[in-house]
């Protein structure tokens, strides 16, 4: 029991989840930098930036609802971090893993979405209000798509419990090879959820300044960051146990063999990032609905028929 | 920041990120889609045509270099060939082929400039550093012509102040190498990046006949495939011995616009290559006059942005009678709020871009002498306006003591 609270507090939860976002944050700015010809900045940019934060000056707007705009990042950063317990890092299996866990991470990850917005609405300002809208409006596009694909690799594996998928795919790793239609749509949806280019459009700065975090400043903005770096973390983190199901039997190995494919799919989403133009919201939402969310009805309809078909 | 019958009204500007220079746009939005767009210029009015009055032709000279922190050799050629055509001038052969290197030059940093602002609008970033990154090279070989980067100071009366090394001419020539081939990069980019189409064309669409209604002109006048290339339609100095391609497009919409502009860069890149080959021998500048004989002159010159008119009279004296610059960004803010209306409010940056804004160069102070009553105040009357504005905010700052300024 308390071997477990340890656990979860320390490695490999939220300690470890922290630390590990700050070097992902890391190497996603450093990466994008050298993508962009530019030198990037040092190692310990992210925690500078974090501690800066920290120490400076907390202003609320003066029609804000006051707690709930403090609240926020505390309940975003909490979300995010319940998430991370039911995904395997040290090992096959998470912390706490349980059978419908997938379903209860894939809820806990639309929290910040939500406390986003809220940030937004409560702010009271016009940039923050028509952000705090283009999140949610991107998040009734890319939700649909984003849980269909993360829910097929589960029907193919007729479990709902991430450790279960991983253990599943990790005995027949052919099989994870039908999911890689699922495994791009997921890619994409995460980009939109995390409001990364070409899907920034909710932030974007030469629109609307920055959109819903406007007026959030000190602690609290660096808060709202630090959740949207675990947000990350959590989101690639999930991918790689859903669809890249390598592992050795050894669990330090699987630790090793998790941070590559972490940083992997890191590398691909900043890649991703830094070669597309921002696309406009109608242009995301047509995308949305008239690529992603029929591919990812096609992934789930292939995985019943082929459950079915190889009777398992 | 105020909300009217379920409508929002979103300032841009006067700060704001996407703006480079205080602008203020009032954009009235029905959701996402712009229903109506108030243009509000003047934030930047600097009194240069009147400055230019109380000093010596010489003087203006650099007050007319900083007209624009971009297309400034633009501005002093202009101003340059008015007063040559004033006194009778012949500029040498040299000279006007140095003129011609620069100027070229200059409209490739100014369009590498633009693209990477247009690129940042739309959320490209890498496209941005990449187009600076390349657009530092050519600022390096201005700097070694003129010793500045962005106001060289190469324009004088009756010719140029700097010559042309062999060893620069042969660097120039290395770097138009490496240029172009980057150039012809970014033009394939233009036509395939589906994201970036996706995002340029069918915005701020001005057809030929609004062009003609709002007396466009630039690179927004050539997308719509109206040729008004004053190199092409009235050339000048060395445009008359080697001519210009012309670049059009009929996309009437910001992807033709960055298209024109990319294909300018072409073709400068060959100008200037045909001029280092054909640079002539000789002097470089002959001396002029201090008085400049009585008379008034308007002469065109195609800046990076369009046609730029200087307007010179002179009373025979030292100085000027009167000096007006129309900067080509003046005569395209008339059809911004249409260009504006009707698209989405993502695409409102990047139409504002797509003219290639230069606010400072285009604010001039009108007097409405028709439209009922004076808006202009005597130095007392504004100080009053002031302290009466900010008493009404609770402020008072009547007991300030200001040193008189002798005015004439």
């Amino acid at each position: 029991m308390l071997l477990d609270i340890l656990k979860i507090l320390l490695f490999p939860g939220f300690a470890f989840l922290a630390a590990y976002a700050f070097l992902l944050e890391y190497v996603d700015r450093k990466a994008y930098a050298r993508m962009q010809n530019r030198v990037g900045p040092p190692w310990y940019q992210p925690l500078a930036d974090f501690f800066k934060l920290l120490g400076k000056k907390v202003i609320i707007p003066r029609n804000a609802g006051k707690r709930t705009f403090a609240a926020l990042p505390v309940v975003s950063l909490a979300a995010v971090a319940t998430a991370y317990v039911s995904v395997p890092v040290w090992g096959r299996a998470a912390i706490v893993g349980y059978e419908g866990d997938l379903v209860v991470v894939l809820y806990l990850l639309s929290i910040p979405t939500i406390c986003l917005f809220l940030a937004g609405f409560s702010s009271h300002d016009v940039y923050t209000i028509m952000g705090a809208f283009r999140t949610l409006t991107q998040m009734f596009a890319y939700e649909v798509p984003l849980f269909i694909a993360f829910l097929s690799p589960a029907v193919l594996a007729g479990t709902w419990s991430i450790t279960g998928i991983l253990a599943f795919y990790a005995d027949r790793p052919l099989l994870a090879l039908v999911n890689l239609p699922a495994f791009f749509i997921a890619l994409l949806s995460a980009q939109s959820k995390l409001e990364r280019a070409p899907f920034d459009a909710p932030e974007a700065e030469t629109e609307i300044v920055g959109g819903a975090l406007v007026e959030y400043s000190g602690r609290y903005l660096a808060f709202m960051h630090a959740s949207a770096m675990c947000e990350l973390a959590v989101v690639t983190s999930a991918i790689a146990a859903l669809f890249l199901p390598v592992l050795t039997g050894f669990a330090a190995a699987d630790f090793a063999l998790y941070l590559i494919k972490t940083l992997a799919l890191l590398l691909l989403l900043t890649l991703l990032r830094a070669s597309v133009a921002r696309i406009r919201m109608d242009q995301m939402l047509n995308f949305c609905w008239m690529v992603m969310t029929p591919m990812a009805i096609i992934q789930i309809v292939v995985n019943l028929f082929l459950r079915g078909g190889l009777g398992l | 920041m105020s909300e009217r019958d379920g409508k929002f009204v979103l300032p841009i500007g006067p700060q704001h990120p996407s703006l480079k220079e205080p602008c203020s746009f009032k954009i009235t939005l029905d959701g996402e889609v712009v229903e109506k767009a108030v243009v509000e210029i003047g934030y930047n009015h600097r009194g240069l045509e009147k400055a230019c009055e109380s000093r010596t032709f010489v003087q203006d000279l650099y007050i007319i270099e900083r007209v624009c922190g971009i297309c400034s050799h633009a501005h002093t050629s202009a101003f340059c060939r008015c007063v040559e055509e004033m006194c009778g001038l012949l500029v040498p052969r040299r000279a006007e082929y140095i003129r011609g290197i620069v100027g070229e030059l200059e409209r490739l940093h100014s369009h590498l400039l633009w693209l990477g602002v247009a690129a940042h609008e739309i959320g490209f970033d890498t496209l941005f550093m990449y187009t600076w990154r390349d657009r530092e090279r050519v600022l390096d070989m201005l700097a070694a012509i003129g010793g500045n980067r962005i106001n060289y100071g190469v324009n004088t009366f009756g010719g140029v102040r700097r010559d042309l090394e062999p060893e620069l001419i042969a660097e120039i020539g290395r770097v138009m190498d490496a240029l172009e081939e980057k150039l012809k990069y970014y033009f394939e980019l233009a036509l395939v990046e589906p994201a970036l189409i996706g995002r340029l064309s069918g915005i701020g669409i001005l057809r030929p006949e609004d062009v003609r209604r709002f007396s466009a002109v630039g690179p927004v006048a050539r997308a719509a495939g109206i040729m008004d290339d004053t190199r092409i339609i009235e050339p000048y100095g060395v445009f008359r011995e080697i001519a210009v391609n012309g670049v059009t497009d009929d996309h009437c919409d910001v992807y033709g616009r960055t298209i024109v502009r990319v294909k300018e860069m072409l073709e400068s890149v060959r100008l200037i290559r045909v001029m280092l080959r054909e640079l002539p021998d000789g002097p470089i500048s002959v001396k002029a006059p201090r008085r400049v004989p009585a008379g008034e002159i308007l002469i065109r010159v195609e800046a990076p942005r369009g046609e730029d008119i200087h307007y010179v009279r002179s009373t025979g004296g030292d100085m000027p009678d009167r000096v007006r610059v129309r900067a080509p960004t003046e005569a395209n803010w008339h059809g911004m709020s249409y260009m504006l209306e009707g698209f989405h409010l993502a695409d409102v940056p990047i139409i504002i871009a797509a003219i290639d804004p230069c606010y400072s160069c285009t604010d001039r102070a009108v007097r409405l002498t028709d439209a009922g009553g004076s808006s202009l105040h005597a130095w007392e009357e504004l100080r009053r306006l002031g302290i009466e504005r900010y008493q009404s905010l609770g402020i008072d700052p009547s007991g300030i003591r200001l040193r008189e300024f002798p005015r004439g």
